[in-house]
């Protein structure tokens, strides 16, 4: 057992470095807001969030999930309703959205994980596509105008949300922390479990795991993390719309995911981080922007399949092996 | 006039109509990702890009070259038969081997490159296409009056749905094809070309849903999002009837599309997710589709 354990965390040696590293990430997000423009630095947050809580998914436990919108997009309307129409708290209405994101996570999680591999893409596909037209029909989305107006009110009560840097801060704080959830799951037993799974679910089973419940519940708590993601972007941006619960944007995140490194911690903020970039650079341009993702994609999967960190986590291993 | 469960007769009629021809191409679409998938293991995303490239060369074909429905109903699958093999030889070929996911995000890339490339050149809007002389006006059967050209596509997919079937059941062809499915390097030892094989198949499955996009083209219009929401749809009919059988997808695809139509009269707010909600129930119940096998 012990060394079961010891072959699928970390390695001790890397951690001190990667500490580091870490303060030093942290110590220039803090900084950042003074170089860059902040609205665009918390579009970079909340997607990354968004593609780190896809990731846990894909990443540790194998399972592609066509549909990570619906959670994404059903927290942002969640939030906005309940802080615009309710006058909640800012931050209580995205707990309340985080809330909703695991509920509908369940629910969608429970049908999806009756199939495995690419049909539980194809259903998680179809089911967020279902939600997608409910949104559509339901009166309290507001159809295609969407909630717009969200105020971002005064976080308990005190703080002045208004202020971009506080927005800022605020934003950074929750990313941090949903940041250090995923890493605690994936490197807690329950996160050894998952990786299990996707190792070799038979064998899994054949141990006395029961790999149904291991899955739905790593379903639930990334589709309430993607939710994290999706009601602090409705604060942030103060709006939530049929955009956020689309198919478009399920694939969004599977390319930040797929471009940064599938089962890289840090994949995903790096992939976040450059598709809202592309993104921003082409606005002003008249470039067709799902032109440009699709050659990504395409590009991505013939070319480099474990990412751009999990391509230089590749070389450094080759590297650290070459010279021992 | 006469009503059934207080729905006047000839609503009913024509929203069975209705459901028969979104049927009709909910089968063709699925039949043609059953096939792909059967061999090459691959979910074919592209499969609504190229439904829609199907209807958009028999639209060029018209406007550019003067070439009227007939003749593209061969040769814009033909054209989009081309593309797809060059598409299988250059890309997907190098993925199988490698985890069946990565078919997906290739094809759902590739569809996102054409869909985007096309809405650039021609708008989101949709262009109108007129169906043939020989298939305008309607007949009246006595109950209702039918379009022609609906009672033409609904026999017609049929007559494409049948004919597939033959050519996999009934050929020599279809043999080869069903025995590389079940064991692909025993087949390739008896010197069957297989790599030849699963070229033509993508390329069978690529022109397939072009086809149903040049018999979709004058029911509905020519537009470069047309096939990315269908395509949605035909996965879930195709995890309902399970990738397991030739004639399930076939049958699943019109029961759907009918049952669909039935929700527009009856239950109109649902008739959008009823095809979603049928999926959910049947994996709760039959976790591997109506007529699939578990693996």
């Amino acid at each position: 057992m012990a060394v079961g354990t010891q072959y699928l965390t970390e390695q001790p040696r890397l951690r001190t470095s990667s500490m580091v590293l870490g303060a030093i990430a942290v110590a220039a997000l803090v900084a950042a807001p003074f170089f860059f423009y902040p609205v665009m630095l918390m579009s970079v947050l909340c997607f990354a969030l968004f593609a780190c809580a896809f990731n846990l998914l894909i990443g540790y436990v194998g399972l592609l999930s066509f549909g990570h919108a619906a959670f994404f997009g059903g927290a942002a309307y969640v939030t906005a309703h309940a802080a615009k129409v309710w006058g909640l708290e800012p931050l209580a209405a995205i707990l309340l959205g985080v809330a909703g994101a695991a509920v509908m996570g369940a629910v969608i999680g429970f049908v999806a994980i009756r199939r495995q591999g690419i049909y539980f893409s194809m259903i998680t596909l179809a089911l967020s596509q279902m939600f997608a037209f409910i949104c559509l029909q339901v009166p309290f989305t507001h159809g295609e105008d969407g909630i717009q107006g969200v105020p971002r009110g005064h976080l308990l009560g005190v703080v002045d949300l208004n202020q971009p840097l506080a927005m800022y801060y605020v934003t950074l704080a929750i990313f941090l922390f949903g940041f250090f959830a995923i890493w605690r799951i994936v490197n807690s037993p329950f996160g050894n479990i998952l990786k299990a799974i996707r190792e070799n679910e038979r064998r899994a089973v054949s141990l006395g795991y029961r790999v149904d419940r291991y899955k739905l519940g790593a379903f639930v708590m990334s589709a309430a993390l993607a939710g994290l993601a999706g009601g602090t972007k409705a604060i942030v941006f103060q709006f939530a719309t049929l955009t956020d619960v689309q198919w478009q944007m399920s694939g969004e995140v599977i390319l930040m995911t797929l471009l940064g490194g599938i089962g890289t911690l840090i994949g995903p903020i790096v992939g976040a981080g450059l598709v809202i970039a592309l993104q921003n650079y082409l606005a002003a341009s008249d470039f067709p922007v799902t032109v440009l993702i699709g050659i990504i994609f395409v590009i991505c999967v013939l070319l480099f399949r474990r990412g751009i960190v999990g391509e230089v986590l590749e070389l450094m291993r080759r590297r650290s092996k070459g010279a021992s | 006039m006469s009503t059934i469960f207080g729905i006047p007769a000839p609503a009913l009629y024509g929203q069975i109509l209705i459901g028969l021809i979104n049927g009709s191409f909910y089968a063709m679409l699925s039949l043609g990702l059953a096939v792909i998938f059967g061999l090459l293991r691959v979910i074919n995303f592209a499969h609504g890009a190229q439904y829609m490239l199907g209807a958009f060369a028999a639209y060029l074909l018209l406007n550019w070259l003067g070439i009227g429905y007939w003749p593209a109903l061969i040769l814009a699958p033909l054209i989009v038969g081309a593309v797809a093999v060059v598409i299988e030889k250059t890309m997907l070929s190098r993925l199988y081997g490698v985890d069946p996911l990565y078919g997906l995000l290739l094809t759902f890339g590739l569809a996102l490159i054409l869909e985007g490339a096309f809405r650039y050149w021609f708008g989101a809007a949709g262009q109108p296409y007129a169906p043939p002389q020989q298939l305008t006006g309607a007949l009246n059967l006595g109950f209702m009056f039918l379009p022609i050209y609906r009672g033409w596509v609904v026999i017609a997919s049929l007559v494409v749905c049948l004919g597939t079937w033959l050519l996999i059941e009934k050929t020599r062809l279809g043999a080869y094809l069903r025995a590389a499915t079940e064991n692909a390097t025993l087949v390739q030892a008896f010197g069957v070309n297989v790599p030849l094989l699963l070229t033509l198949t993508y390329g069978l499955g690529a022109a397939l849903a072009a086809l149903a996009g040049v018999l979709a083209a004058p029911i509905y219009q020519v537009s470069p999002l047309m096939g990315s929401n269908l395509i949605i749809i035909v996965f879930a009919v195709v995890v309902v009837g399970g990738m397991g059988s030739i004639l399930g997808a076939i049958v699943t695809g019109y029961v759907l599309g009918v049952l669909e139509g039935l929700t527009k009269v009856f239950y109109p707010e649902a008739s959008s997710i009823v095809i979603f909600v049928i999926m959910a129930i049947v994996l709760l119940v039959r976790p591997a589709g109506l007529f699939g096998r578990e693996e």
